[in-house]
């Protein structure tokens, strides 16, 4: 599989993505699943200026990331998907159900989020959905930066680990 | 967030958005080289929201005034922020890559605008790079 890390990120693109995970992965290829940004010029084209010249990048709604994703699966470059929700990335999941691994890199506060790490913030309904996810036999690991502990959910979700 | 204190009466004239405490290690550094820190506004988005960080940011400059806003790296949540802000408005001017010579050409050049001072002092932080040896 060319998509070497699903990861969830209300940031979207940013330095953790691009250089933090993008060199160490060697990563050519990004897929941004968003359906808001899928929609909007403006707003490829803020990300599209964002990534370097070596990278690739494509935009997606959930929907259409579905019917694409065996074209980026068999992409021989490394590649990163990326969502800005769990939402998003649930939904995905479930539509696809060849994706083995989601990482969590950064959900921050919002009303009604409560902290887990210092990076996940999460409401009960997203709790939910990852405990779904892992459910369903998806491994869901917390871990911001390459050279961090990736912590599994059950961890998260205790939030021993703040 | 913090105001960067240093020499010099007037307001500041830019923000500088970075990683970690790199817009504050900066700014400091510009204090200790020309005591001109106070001309310079740091934000730190440690922690925050994109929404966060394009909200900082807009406060800040209504409250200070500032047009230009130097952020670090191009692929930045604090670029792409500014980024919209300067959609906006297009009085304003984002640099981003900022390195210690950009901001101290930008401190020391008051004979022109904020913004043409920006521009200028970019050219600056480019030709500050320099590589030595084989």
């Amino acid at each position: 599989m060319a998509i070497n890390l699903y990861r969830i990120d209300d940031r979207l693109i940013h330095g953790q993505v691009v250089v933090g995970w993008g060199q160490p992965l060697n990563v050519r290829f990004l897929v941004l699943v968003d359906d808001l940004v899928a929609s909007s010029d403006w707003e490829k084209e803020l990300y599209r200026m964002a990534i370097p010249p070596e990278m690739e990048i494509y935009f997606a709604d959930v929907g259409t990331a579905i019917r694409d994703h065996a074209r980026y699966a068999s992409d021989p470059r490394p590649g990163l998907l990326i969502t800005g929700d769990i939402g998003s990335m649930y939904r995905l999941v479930k539509g696809v159900k060849a994706i083995g691994s989601v990482n969590l890199g950064g959900i921050h506060h919002r009303a009604g989020r409560a902290e887990k790490l210092r990076y996940i913030f999460l409401t009960p309904d997203e709790e939910r959905q990852l405990h779904e996810l892992e459910a369903a036999g998806v491994e869901v690991t917390a871990q911001d930066v390459p050279s961090a502990r990736a912590v599994p959910l059950p961890e998260v979700l205790d939030g021993d680990s703040l | 967030m913090n105001d960067a204190k240093g020499g010099g009466t007037d307001q500041p004239r830019a923000i500088v958005v970075g990683h970690g405490e790199f817009a504050g290690g900066l700014v400091s550094a510009v204090g200790q080289i020309c005591g001109l820190a106070d001309k310079l506004v740091v934000l730190s988005m440690m922690g925050m929201t994109p929404e966060d960080i394009e909200g900082a940011i807009r406060a800040e400059l209504a409250r200070t005034g500032a047009k230009v806003i130097f952020t670090d790296l191009p692929a930045g949540s604090a670029t792409l922020a500014a980024r919209r802000i300067v959609h906006d408005d297009p009085d304003l001017i984002l640099v981003s890559g900022v390195n210690l010579a950009t901001l101290l050409d930008f401190v020391f050049n008051t004979a022109v605008s904020p913004t043409e001072a920006a521009r200028s002092a970019a050219e600056r932080g480019k030709a500050s790079l320099i590589v030595v040896g084989r």
